[in-house]
């Protein structure tokens, strides 16, 4: 009996060196299959580490959650760019050098290479999102199309119903510039009390008339569905169901809220080394330009941007796409992770009881 | 009469143990008592596996977020020098604190940079007062440059280390056991003057928590009325058709939910089929399609179709063991169909109707998936909120909710049993 369980318990040991796959968690659909594509086969080739993606709703809650039990099996994880910055705040996360970042591919050192803002202690920005409003070609054309971030919530003009993420964050940013705060006071007009009754005030005039959503993909299904006739959205996956579907649909840029994403690695990864290859891997020129011509989401890297970007399909050029682009940026504001990790639970309370009113 | 033959009994059993010996020359009981212990202990050592995996898997686990729900030691570990100054003085002014206690908070600041344990910290006090993480985070870097007096220069920094709340709340997270998260569960605010009830626009736990039992009894009844009539035919039906009628009722409940709840959608959506087949026989205009999804009615149709199963299960399985023969007596003894229905065939259904109201009641009250796909802005529950704040790392005010709910639902548990009886369940 002894002698088995010694024999079990080494086979296991031997198992688990053996099984020294890199893992890589992120957000599933579209997305994680553009990082499968972009960053986690070209980098098995390359190095011959057998590397998996698995998906999760969203990373940072499994991650934190395997720090704290001390079982950690996941060795690099896409988050949002105010988890990445709490969870390195909790301590749950290694930090990143960035003097160990590829220089990008016209030689600049990584650290001016990269945009403002992303690499950060504990995070490398993947790519540049963008929460934006879209809608249904088929039922606003030509010069009846909406061009601004008011005719969201112009409900005489646009008639329809609203599709809106159900949360606060990008929601009341959206609502304060659409009643016209400018992109550079929007989070300061958020920090006090006139500013979110203000917001809210503006999120009342269509509130009987939206349809909230709350995982991802369900944006382009309601505007698909019919039940909609603009959504706000994850940019990514409207350009997906326009592109790869062919559906009519068209993104309104002005008042676009961007933020990056980032690759991150939890205290007590198993393969520490090969994740922190992974993630220099995936962030260098090349490895952003990649995940860019999978999905329109826009590089971080200066670099990267260089020579045009063609989507996967071949023909489609990115530019236009992507957050990023200048023409997309006229009227954009940066997600204030400062911001959301002081009032992430305050204002949700306020935006359920606001909900249930 | 009774006496004589008592004390026969006794005078006849007395003496018995003394003389039943075994074999070998043991006394019996002795010999059967050994026994029985040697078959109690078996049926223990085959029992333990699963008291291992729940303890393991159910309750250690909810033992260690329900002590979440009242220990935090975030900000007492970071914040060593205040913990002290805190002990040493306890009833200090938070409108007004004393230089020594600004000198113990630089203090901590200049240890929490060094520690990297600023974003613990300021996470803690932001639980109770928003708007603090990038408080401490500023703090901690300007606590190095500063020099007394540190009451002033601190304040210089940021405007809101004098804020009396700031103070009341450090104070409070300095103990490691805290009731804080139960007072926000509660919708109380720490403000300057204390915990005070949060404003009107600002109060959603105790409402969700009101309109989650709510929605949660009215899909109860729901199911119940729904359940009752098809459980009776299952019941009664010949066998053949019984389990075709069986299949019936299982295959929904094997399906996955996601793809139960996706099909309602698909059903009951302004553009959905339910909808399109009203406007084309022209019941409804096309204007004017009934709103059935995203709102309340969603959230009670999909939950009623998912939890539906567990109603029927019990109430058929109490149902087939009623006896025909009974409400035949009845009607030949002249009682007309309602009065055998409501004094002869109910009351011996009420055990399936406990168990099954018992268990559809429960599982809605937890229910997250479906009320987060379907719901809408109206038909939140209370586990929607739950499941954020899990997401956004507040575990300890999510352990706090859940408690409150497990309470709930223990008390209603208690009241069922007091009622009706626990040992008159029958799950099936």
């Amino acid at each position: 009996m002894k002698k088995v369980l010694t024999i079990t318990t080494a086979l296991t040991l031997l198992a688990s060196a053996a099984h020294a796959d890199l893992t890589v968690m992120s957000w599933g659909g579209a997305y994680g299959e553009a990082q499968t594509n972009a960053f986690v086969k070209p980098f098995m080739e390359k190095t011959g580490v057998k590397t998996v993606m698995v998906d999760s709703d969203n990373p940072a809650t499994p991650i934190k959650a395997m720090v704290e039990s001390g079982n950690v099996t996941v060795d690099v994880a896409s988050v949002e760019y105010a988890d990445a910055i709490r969870l390195c705040d909790e301590g749950i996360l290694e930090p990143i050098d960035p003097a160990s970042l590829p220089a990008g591919s016209d030689g600049t050192a990584a650290k001016d290479d990269f945009l403002k803002g992303a690499v950060t202690e504990c995070g490398v920005s993947t790519d540049i999102w963008a929460n934006v409003f879209a809608y249904d070609t088929t039922k606003f054309k030509g010069d009846n199309a909406p061009k601004t971030v008011a005719d969201f919530f112009d409900l005489k003009k646009f008639p329809g119903k609203r599709g809106l993420k159900k949360g606060a964050k990008a929601v009341l940013e959206l609502a304060l510039m659409a009643d016209g705060v400018p992109a550079k006071d929007v989070y300061t007009t958020l920090s006090t009390p006139e500013g979110v009754d203000r917001a809210f005030k503006k999120l009342d005039t269509i509130k009987k008339d939206v349809v909230w959503w709350e995982a991802g993909a369900q944006a382009p299904q309601l505007l698909a569905d019919g039940e909609v006739s603009m959504t706000t959205a994850y940019n990514g996956r409207i350009f997906a169901a326009a592109i790869n579907e062919g559906k009519p649909f068209a993104i309104v840029w002005d008042g676009q809220i961007y933020e990056n994403e980032m690759f991150v690695i939890p205290k007590g990864a198993p393969n520490m080394k090969e994740a922190k290859d992974f993630v220099a891997f995936a962030t260098s020129t090349d490895g952003l330009r990649a995940s860019a011509q999978q999905i329109s989401y826009g590089p971080a890297r200066k670099s990267a941007m260089l020579k045009p970007l063609i989507f996967k399909d071949g023909k489609t050029e990115m530019g236009p796409h992507l957050p990023t682009s200048p023409d997309n940026m006229k009227n954009a504001l940066e997600t204030s992770s400062t911001f959301w990790v002081d009032h992430d639970a305050e204002l949700n309370e306020r935006f359920q009881a606001w909900l249930s009113q | 009469m009774a006496e004589p033959l008592a004390a026969a009994g006794n005078a006849g059993a007395a003496p018995a143990p003394e003389l039943l010996t075994t074999a070998d020359g043991r006394p019996l009981r002795a010999a059967l008592a050994k026994a029985q212990t040697r078959a109690r202990r078996r049926a223990f050592l085959l029992v333990v596996p699963l008291l291992v995996f729940v303890l393991l898997t159910f309750l250690v686990p909810i033992g260690y977020m329900l002590q979440r729900s009242f220990q935090h030691d975030g900000f007492s570990s970071a914040a060593p020098a205040l913990d002290a100054w805190f002990a040493a003085n306890p009833k200090f002014d938070p409108a007004n604190p004393p230089e020594e206690a600004y000198a113990a908070l630089v203090d901590d600041l200049k240890r929490m940079q060094g520690d990297r344990t600023t974003g613990i910290a300021g996470t803690r006090i932001n639980y109770t007062v928003p708007g603090t993480v990038s408080l401490f985070k500023s703090g901690a870097r300007d606590a190095e440059t500063l020099t007394p007096p540190f009451k002033q220069g601190l304040v210089a920094t940021n405007p809101r280390w004098a804020e009396p709340k700031i103070w009341l709340a450090m104070a409070a997270a300095s103990h490691n056991t805290t009731p804080e998260f139960y007072y926000v569960a509660a919708d109380y605010k720490l403000t300057d003057n204390g915990w005070e009830r949060g404003a009107p626009n600002e109060r959603i736990y105790l409402y969700l928590f009101a309109k989650t039992f709510l929605v949660s009894g009215i899909i109860t009844f729901i199911c119940l009325i729904l359940a009752f009539p098809v459980a009776h035919l299952l019941a009664t039906l010949p066998m053949s058709r019984a389990s075709l009628l069986m299949i019936l009722v299982l295959l929904p409940f094997w399906t996955s939910l996601l793809v139960r709840t996706s099909a309602w959608i698909a059903l009951l959506q302004e553009q959905g089929v339910v909808n399109n087949m009203l406007v084309k026989i022209g019941l409804v205009a096309d204007g004017n399609r009934l709103a059935m999804m995203y709102n309340m009615t969603g959230t009670i149709v999909a939950m009623t179709h998912v939890l539906l199963p567990f109603m029927i299960l019990p109430l058929y399985s109490v149902m087939r063991t009623i006896p025909v023969s009974y409400t035949r007596a009845a009607r030949s003894l002249g009682a007309t169909s309602w009065t055998t229905f409501r004094r002869v065939y109910l009351p011996q259904t009420l055990p399936g109707i406990a168990a099954g109201s018992l268990l559809v009641f429960i599982l809605a009250v937890g229910y997250y998936i479906t009320p987060a796909l379907v719901g809408g802005a109206d038909g939140q529950l209370i586990s929607n909120l739950i499941s954020f704040h899990m997401a956004k790392s507040n575990w300890s005010l999510a352990a706090a909710l859940a408690g409150m709910l497990l309470v709930a639902i223990l008390v209603l548990y208690w009241i069922y049993d007091k009622l009706i009886g626990i040992d008159r369940l029958k799950l099936g």
